[in-house]
C-alpha cells in the first residue's frame, strides 16, 4: 500500500483505527507517520457512511483503500458495497467507474463467535462487478494488492489475520500478480487439489500426508475468485482425472460449488470421480475452540475426500 | 493526549438523585450492589487470568471500572423489563443474575455455558433473567432494544388491552453512537412511542480512539437525543447510588409514558479494550483520575459511613466473592466441551436434513423457561 500511495497521490487509506492505532492488526503500522492524516484517515465506527464516502469519491477519481477491521463488519455495510460500488460503471452506461480497494480480516478460527467469523468469499463471489482476491502468503499479498490498487474495477482483497504472523520473501522491488492467474503450489499426477487464501496451507498439509502413502496431489492457489483461472485448473484436472475443491466459506452456493459445477462441465470424461468438496460445515460458527476446528476445513477431511476421488479408501 | 471529554466527567453538573434520595436505600440493598459489583470485578479479574492460561479464545472484553452501570441500571429496573447489551456484556450477565458458573463455562466454550459455549464472551443469553443477549456487532443491539420494546407494549396493549407497563434498557458504548442503526433505532422509538432507554456507557473510548475524534458534540451527547424527540439525561455512572436514583426516576416516567430515552452514563474502563490492547492512546494519569472514583471504593466507604457494616463485615463479603469466582471457575473447568452433535444442534428449532433441533441449556431448564422445540 506505500509503495502505491507514493506513486500515486490519489490514494489514501481509510477505516477503523488504521492511523494512530497502526490498524487493529497493525497493518498499517507506520503510515500515518509517512503520509499523514489526510491520506491515512482513523474513520468511527460508521462502516456504511465511509464506505459510501469512498465510493463518492471514487466516481470522482479519486482511489480508495478501505480497510474494514473484519469482512465480517463488511455486512453493515452491504448496500454501498454491493449495490453501489460493482454496478456503477453498468448503471451509468459506462460514464462512472469505481477504482476502490475493500480489504481487511476474513474467516473464522479464532473463536470470535458466529458474527464475527464471516468468511465473505462465499457471500460475495455471487456479485457481478467486482472482483475477489484471497492471498495465501505474503508474496502474493503484495503483487495481488498492487494489481488491486491499480485496478479501474472494485477489488474485495481478503486477508486473514491468522495468515498475518506467517513469514516468507517478499522482494523489495516492484512486482505485480495478475488477477485471474492461479499458482500451481505443488505438482502432481493423482488428484488437483484447487483453494485459495487460508485453506492452501491445509492442502498443502494433506499433499504432504497424501505424498507419503504414494498419493501425488497437485495444489493449485486460485489468488482470485473473481475471476477464477479456469485454464489452469481444467488443465489439471485433465492431468489427474480427479478434483478436490477446498473453500473455507459454507457449501451452498458457494464459491466451491461453482468450481466443482465449471470442472463438471468440462472436464467430464476426464473425471474418473465426482468432484468433492470441503467445506465449513453448515452451520454458524460456534465459539468453542473443539466446535470451531471441527467445523472449519482441515488436513483430514481434504486426505478423505482425495482418498475417495482416487478409490484409495 | 488528555481526554478532554473525560475530564469534565466528574463535574457537579451531571445529573444528581431527584426523587430518591441516598439514605432512603435499605442497607441490605446497599450490601446487594457491594457484592454485585465485587462479583463482576472479582469475575472479571480470573477471565483475564484464565484468558492468559489460554482457558478463553476469541476477544474478551472486561467490565472492570464500570460496575455501578449495570448494577445500578438493574436495580432501577423490574425483573420482567428486558435489557440487550453490546459485547462487554459479562456485567450485565451478572447484574441481572446469571450465575457466575453459567456465565464462566460460557467464557471456557464449555457445554455448562449459557449457550452451550456456542456464543462465547461477546453473546451471553440469559432468557430466565431477560437479558436478550450481548451483540458483537457495535450497534446491532440498538435496532433489537426497540424491537424488545415494539413487543412488550404490542403485548400489554394491543393483547392483553391493557396498558404499556414494561422498559426495556438497550446499552450501547459510545462507539455505537456513530452507526446508523442506532439512529435509525432512536427515530423508530421516537416515531412509535416506545418504552426503550437507550444507556450510553460513555468510557470514553471505542478501541483506541477517544470519543471526541470520532463523535461530532461528543462534549454533549444528549443533543443526539433531542433530534429524536426523546429526553436526555447525563449521569455520573461511576458512583452506583447516584446511577441507581437517577436511572428508577428515568424508569418510572418512561413506564408511565412510553416515551424512549438517552442517557449519557458517564463511566470508564480500567482495562484495555480487549487483552490485547496496551493502552498506548491515553495517559496513566488519566486512568489514576478514575481509579480514585473507583465505584466498588466509593460505595465501600459509603456503608461504612453509614454505618450499615463494619469493616469485618465487609471483609466478609469481599471473602465471599472470592469463594464464589473460585467455585465459578472451578464448576466451568470441570464442565465438559461440547460434544461434536451440537454443531448441528440449535441451528434451526425444525429437525431436517442435518440439523437435529433444538433444546434448552442446562442453566434453564430447571427454571421454567419454555422451549422452542
Ligand atoms: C460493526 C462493527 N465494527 C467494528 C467492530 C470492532 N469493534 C469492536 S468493539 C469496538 C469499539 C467499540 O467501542 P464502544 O462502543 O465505545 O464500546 P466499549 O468497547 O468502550 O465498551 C470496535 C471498533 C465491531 N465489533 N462491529
Ligand atoms: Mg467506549
Amino acid at each position: 500500500m506505500s509503495e502505491e500511495m507514493r506513486r500515486d497521490a490519489r490514494i489514501y487509506l481509510l477505516g477503523e483505527e488504521v492511523a494512530q492505532y497502526n490498524g487493529a492488526y497493525k497493518v498499517s503500522r507506520g503510515m500515518l507517520d509517512e503520509f499523514g492524516p489526510r491520506r491515512v484517515i482513523d474513520m468511527p465506527i460508521s462502516e456504511s457512511g465511509f464506505a459510501g464516502m469512498a465510493i463518492g469519491s471514487a466516481m470522482m477519481g479519486l482511489r480508495p483503500i478501505v480497510e474494514f477491521m473484519s469482512w465480517s463488519f463488511s455486512l453493515v455495510a452491504a448496500d454501498p458495497i454491493l449495490n453501489n460500488a460493482p454496478k456503477m460503471l453498468y448503471m451509468s452506461g459506462g460514464q462512472f467507474g469505481c477504482p476502490i480497494v475493500f480489504r481487511g480480516n476474513d474467516g473464522a478460527g479464532g473463536q470470535l463467535g458466529s458474527t464475527h467469523s464471516w468468511c465473505v468469499e462465499g457471500l460475495y463471489s455471487n456479485v457481478p462487478g467486482l472482483k475477489i482476491a484471497i492471498p495465501s502468503n505474503p508474496y502474493d499479498a503484495k503483487g495481488l494488492m498492487k494489481t488491486a490498487i491499480r485496478d479501474d474495477d472494485p477489488v474485495f482483497f481478503l486477508e486473514s489475520e491468522r495468515l498475518l504472523s506467517i513469514k516468507g520473501e517478499v522482494p523489495e522491488e516492484e512486482y505485480t500478480i495478475p488477477f485471474g492467474k492461479a499458482a500451481i503450489r505443488r505438482e502432481g499426477t493423482d488428484c488437483t487439489i484447487v483453494s485459495w487464501g487460508r485453506p492452501v496451507h491445509f492442502a498443502m498439509e494433506a499433499a504432504e500426508t497424501l505424498a507419503k502413502e504414494g498419493i501425488s496431489c497437485e495444489v493449485i492457489d486460485g489468488r482470485t475468485i473473481r475471476p477464477m483461472d479456469w485454464t489452469t485448473i481444467f488443465a489439471s484436472v485433465r492431468k489427474t482425472n480427479a478434483c478436490v475443491v477446498v473453500d473455507q466459506s459454507w457449501s451452498f452456493a458457494s464459491p466451491g460449488s461453482e468450481v466443482a459445477a465449471q470442472v463438471s462441465e468440462h472436464c467430464f470424461d476426464d473425471l474418473d470421480h465426482p468432484v468433492l468438496r470441503v467445506h465449513s460445515d453448515d452451520v454458524p460458527a460456534p465459539y468453542a475452540q473443539n466446535l470451531e476446528q471441527e467445523m472449519l476445513p482441515n488436513p483430514r477431511k481434504i486426505i478423505a475426500a482425495v482418498k475417495k476421488v482416487t478409490y484409495r479408501a | 493526549m488528555p481526554n478532554a471529554t473525560l475530564a469534565s466527567n466528574l463535574a457537579s453538573h451531571l445529573v444528581k438523585s431527584a426523587s430518591v434520595t441516598r439514605t432512603e436505600i435499605p442497607g441490605t440493598t446497599l450490601l446487594k450492589w457491594f457484592y454485585d459489583m465485587a462479583l463482576i470485578r472479582e469475575f472479571e479479574v480470573r477471565c483475564m487470568q484464565a484468558y492468559q492460561d489460554k482457558k478463553i479464545g476469541g476477544f474478551c472484553h472486561v467490565y472492570i471500572g464500570q460496575e455501578a452501570v449495570a448494577v445500578g441500571c438493574v436495580a432501577a429496573l423490574e425483573h420482567r423489563d428486558p435489557i440487550v447489551t453490546a459485547y462487554r456484556d459479562h456485567g450485565h450477565a451478572l447484574a441481572r443474575g446469571m450465575h457466575p458458573k453459567h456465565c464462566m463455562a460460557e467464557m471456557f466454550g464449555r457445554i455448562g455455558g449459557c449457550a452451550k459455549g456456542k456464543g462465547g464472551s461477546m453473546h451471553m443469553f440469559d432468557k430466565a433473567n431477560n437479558l436478550y443477549g450481548g451483540h458483537g456487532i457495535v450497534g446491532a443491539q440498538c435496532p433489537l432494544g426497540a424491537g424488545l420494546a415494539f413487543a412488550t407494549k404490542y403485548e400489554d396493549e394491543v393483547i392483553k388491552g391493557g396498558k404499556s407497563d414494561r422498559v426495556t434498557m438497550c446499552f450501547l458504548g459510545d462507539g455505537a453512537l456513530n452507526q446508523g442503526a442506532l439512529h435509525e433505532a432512536k427515530n423508530l422509538a421516537g416515531l412509535l412511542d416506545l418504552p426503550v432507554i437507550f444507556v450510553v456507557e460513555n468510557n470514553g473510548y471505542s478501541m483506541g480512539t477517544a470519543i471526541e475524534r470520532g463523535t461530532t458534540m461528543a462534549h454533549k451527547i444528549i443533543t443526539k437525543a433531542m433530534g429524536y424527540g426523546m429526553e436526555g439525561i447525563e449521569v455520573d455512572g461511576m458512583d452506583v447510588l447516584n446511577v441507581y436514583a437517577s436511572m428508577k426516576d428515568l424508569c418510572d416516567r418512561v413506564r408511565a409514558t412510553s416515551r424512549p430515552a438517552f442517557v449519557d452514563m458517564r463511566t470508564y474502563r480500567y482495562k484495555g479494550h480487549s487483552m490485547s490492547d496496551p493502552r498506548k492512546y491515553r495517559g496513566r494519569e488519566e486512568e489514576e483520575q478514575y481509579e480514585a472514583e473507583d465505584p466498588i471504593g466509593k460505595l465501600q466507604k459509603f456503608i461504612k459511613d453509614r454505618k450499615v457494616a463494619t469493616a469485618a463485615e465487609i471483609e466478609t463479603i469481599v471473602d465471599r466473592v472470592k469463594v464464589d469466582v473460585r467455585d465459578a471457575v472451578a464448576w466451568a473447568d470441570a464442565s465438559p466441551a461440547p460434544g461434536l452433535e451440537e454443531l448441528y444442534h440449535d441451528v434451526y428449532v425444525e429437525k431436517w436434513g442435518p440439523y437435529t433441533g433444538t433444546s434448552l441449556p442446562e442453566m434453564l431448564r430447571e427454571s421454567g423457561v419454555r422451549s422452542q422445540e
